[in-house]
C-alpha cells in the first residue's frame, strides 16, 4: 500500500446535539445560578419530606403508646399467649417494625436520588 | 469466688491488650487499608458498629433495670435501637457525603468556624465522660459479683486495660475486631439465656413475681408519662451524636452505603435486644432478693448461681463475666480514641506535641470519669449512659439535623445552640449522679431532662441563627450540594479535608 492509496480526510458533521445557548445542569450547579440552586433544593426537599413522612409514622404509632397505656386498662392488660400485649409491643413487635421502616426509607430515598440523577443528566 | 469467671474476664483482658500491644501493625495496615479503599461491606460495618455500641447498659443494664421497674423500662432497648433509625431519616447518608471524620468536622464544613469547632470538641469530651462512667461503674459491679472485690477495683482494672491499650495506640477503629465484638457478645449472652430457660421450663414454669400490677403493667408510676416520653426523645435522638459510632460511619464507601450499614445494624440490634428481657424475666422468679438490694444490674450474672449448682454454673457465669468484660472494654476502648483523638488535635495540640496530647487527653479523661464513677455509685447502669444519651440529643443533634437539613443555620447560632443545650443537660446529669437534684418537679426534670433540654437547644439554635442571618457561611450553597448529591455525579462538592483524617492520609502514602 503506497502512501497515494489514503483517501483524502472527509471532516464528518451534524447538528450539534444540545444547543450551544443552553448550560448543562451540572455547570449550572457549579456555578450556582438561580436555575441550578432550584435543582439542589428540590432534591433536599424530597429527602426532608421522605424523612420527615416516616418520623410521623413513628410518631403516630410507637409515640402513642405511652399515652395509650396510660389512658386505657385493657390495652395494658390484654393478654396474647399468656404475655402482656405491652411486653409483645416493646419487647418483640417493634424491632421488625423499625427495620420495616428503616428498609422503606432506604429504598424511597434511593429512588429519589436516581430521580434526581436522570433528571441531571438529560438535560 | 468462680476460678472459671476470673480466668475469663482475664483472658478478655489480656486478649484485648493483645491486640493493642502486638496487633498494632497488622490493625494499621488493615484499617487503613478499609479507610483508604472504602471496600468495608455494609453487614460489616454494621456489625462493627453494633460491637462497639453494645456496652455495659446493654449487656447488664437492661436486664437490671426491666427487672427493678417493669414494663416502662422496655423503652430503654427501643429507644437504643430506634436511634439508629432517626440517624438513618436524618444523619447517615449527609454525614458520609461531607466527609467529616468526627463531629467538630462536620461543624467545620458547614459553619467554616474555628470556634464551632473548638465547642463542639469539648462537647466531644464531656459525652465521652459520661458516658464512660457508667462502663467503669459496670466493671467494677461485674468483678464484684464474681469474685468478691472491692467495687473500685473492677473499675480501675478497665481504666488500666483501656488506658495501656490507647497509649500504645491500639484498638483503633479495627472493624475486624469489633465486628467480632457483636458476634462474641450475642453468643455469650444467647447461650447461657438458653441453657437457664430450659432450666425454668424443666421447674415446671414458675411465675412467682412476675404479675404483680406496677410490674408488668406500664405507666403506673409517679410522672410516668412526662419519664417516658424524655427518656423517648434522649434514646431517639441522642445516637446520631455519639463520637465513636460518627467515626465508624466515614469507612462507609459512600452515602448509600451508609444508608445500608444503618439499615444492617437496626437488624442486628434488633436481634440483640430480645435477649435481656428474658434475663429479667428469670429474674424475677428466681432472684427477686436482688430488687430492694440495690444491685439489680447484677442479675445477668446472679442467674447461672441461683438456677445451676457446680461447674455448670461456673461456666455459664464465666461466659457471661467474659462477655461483659468484652462489652465494657470494646467501648470503653472507642469512646476514648475517638475522644482523646478530638481533644488533641483540637484543644492541646498548641502547646504539646500531637502523640504526647494524645497520651495526655487519655489518661485526664479515664481519671476523671473514675472519679465520677466512684462518686455516683447509686444510680442504674442503664440510667447512666441514657444521661450521656440526653446530653448528645440536646448538642449534636440539633447541629448535624439543621445543618444538613436548613441552610440558615449559623457559626453564632450553632455556638449559641450548643452551650444552651450542652449547660442545660450536664448539669442536670452532674446533679442526678451526685445525687443533688432538688426535689419536686426540678428533679423529676434533672432525672430524664431530654424532654426540657432538647427543644430548648433546637430554639435557640434556630433563634441564634435567625438574629444572625447576616453571617450565613459563604459557602452554604455548595456544601448543600456536597451533602446531598449522589456520588456519581461530577458536581464541584468544595475542598474540605477532615482534620481527622489527615494522619491516616500521611500513613497511606
Amino acid at each position: 500500500m503506497s502512501d497515494g492509496d489514503i483517501p483524502p480526510r472527509v471532516r464528518v458533521t451534524g447538528r450539534p446535539r444540545t444547543a450551544p445557548t443552553t448550560r448543562s445542569v451540572v455547570s449550572e450547579i457549579d456555578a450556582q445560578t438561580e436555575l441550578g440552586e432550584v435543582y439542589v433544593r428540590s432534591l433536599v426537599r424530597s429527602q426532608l419530606r421522605l424523612a420527615l413522612r416516616v418520623t410521623a409514622i413513628l410518631v403516630l404509632t410507637l409515640g402513642l403508646l405511652p399515652v395509650l397505656f396510660a389512658s386505657s386498662a385493657t390495652a395494658r392488660r390484654t393478654a396474647l399467649l399468656g404475655v402482656p400485649l405491652p411486653w409483645w409491643l416493646l419487647g418483640v413487635l417493634v424491632y421488625p417494625f423499625l427495620v420495616l421502616l428503616a428498609w422503606l426509607y432506604v429504598v424511597r430515598a434511593e429512588r429519589n436520588e436516581r430521580a434526581f440523577r436522570e433528571l441531571v443528566r438529560d438535560r | 469466688m468462680n476460678g472459671w469467671a476470673l480466668g475469663a474476664v482475664l483472658a478478655v483482658s489480656v486478649a484485648t491488650l493483645g491486640i493493642g500491644a502486638f496487633g498494632l501493625r497488622v490493625s494499621r495496615t488493615t484499617s487503613d487499608f478499609f479507610v483508604a479503599s472504602r471496600v468495608v461491606p455494609p453487614g460489616l460495618n454494621a456489625s462493627a458498629i453494633a460491637g462497639e455500641y453494645l456496652s455495659a447498659a446493654s449487656f447488664l443494664g437492661v436486664a437490671g433495670l426491666v427487672l427493678l421497674r417493669g414494663a416502662d423500662m422496655l423503652w430503654y432497648p427501643v429507644g437504643w435501637t430506634a436511634g439508629y433509625l432517626m440517624l438513618l431519616l436524618f444523619v447517615a447518608a449527609p454525614l458520609r457525603r461531607s466527609g467529616a471524620y468526627t463531629v467538630p468536622d462536620f461543624a467545620e464544613l458547614r459553619l467554616e468556624s474555628r470556634t464551632t469547632r473548638s465547642v463542639a470538641s469539648c462537647l466531644v469530651v464531656l459525652i465521652c465522660v459520661f458516658y464512660l462512667v457508667p462502663q467503669l461503674q459496670g466493671a467494677g459491679l461485674t468483678l464484684r459479683t464474681l469474685t468478691g472485690a472491692p467495687e473500685w477495683l473492677g473499675g480501675m482494672v478497665v481504666a488500666v486495660v483501656v488506658l495501656l491499650n490507647v497509649l500504645a495506640g491500639g484498638m483503633r477503629s479495627i472493624t475486624l475486631v469489633q465486628a467480632f465484638q457483636y458476634w462474641l457478645k450475642l453468643v455469650l449472652l444467647l447461650v447461657p439465656l438458653a441453657f437457664l430457660v430450659q432450666r425454668w421450663q424443666h421447674d415446671g414454669r414458675p411465675s412467682s413475681h412476675l404479675h404483680v400490677a406496677d410490674w408488668i403493667e406500664p405507666m403506673q408510676g409517679p410522672h410516668s408519662v412526662y419519664l417516658t416520653y424524655s427518656l423517648v426523645l434522649a434514646t431517639f435522638l441522642g445516637t446520631m451524636g455519639l463520637p465513636h459510632v460518627v467515626v465508624r460511619f466515614y469507612t462507609n464507601p459512600d452515602g448509600p452505603a451508609a444508608r445500608r450499614t444503618t439499615l444492617a445494624v437496626l437488624c442486628l440490634l434488633g436481634v440483640f435486644y430480645l435477649l435481656p428481657v428474658g434475663y429479667a424475666a428469670l429474674g424475677r422468679v428466681y432472684a427477686s432478693d436482688l430488687i430492694g438490694s440495690g444491685r439489680a444490674d447484677s442479675v445477668v450474672l446472679t442467674l447461672p448461681g441461683r438456677m445451676f449448682s457446680g461447674v455448670g454454673s461456673d461456666l455459664l457465669t464465666a461466659c457471661l463475666g467474659a462477655g461483659a468484660f468484652a462489652a465494657f472494654l470494646s467501648t470503653s476502648s472507642g469512646l476514648v480514641v475517638s475522644m482523646a483523638g478530638v481533644l488533641s488535635q483540637d484543644l492541646l495540640a498548641r502547646w504539646t506535641g500531637m502523640v504526647a496530647a494524645f497520651r495526655v487527653a487519655a489518661v485526664v479523661v479515664v481519671v476523671v470519669a473514675l472519679g465520677l464513677a466512684l462518686a455516683s455509685s447509686e444510680q442504674t447502669l442503664a440510667h447512666t449512659v441514657e444521661l450521656a444519651f440526653a446530653v448528645a440529643a440536646s448538642t449534636f443533634c440539633p447541629l448535624l439535623v439543621l445543618g444538613i437539613w436548613w441552610r440558615g443555620l449559623t457559626a453564632p447560632g450553632a455556638v449559641v445552640g450548643l452551650v444552651v443545650g450542652g449547660l442545660l443537660s450536664a448539669s442536670a446529669v452532674v446533679l442526678e449522679l451526685v445525687d443533688r437534684a432538688p426535689g419536686g418537679g426540678w428533679g423529676v426534670v434533672c432525672s430524664q431532662p431530654a424532654l426540657v433540654t432538647v427543644p430548648a437547644a433546637f430554639l435557640a439554635m434556630t433563634a441564634g441563627s435567625l438574629l444572625t442571618r447576616s453571617r450565613l457561611p459563604e459557602h452554604v450553597g455548595r456544601t448543600m450540594v456536597r451533602l446531598h448529591s449522589p456520588e456519581e455525579l461530577p458536581v464541584d462538592r468544595g475542598s474540605f479535608r477532615p482534620r481527622g483524617a489527615t494522619p491516616r492520609t500521611a500513613r497511606r502514602s
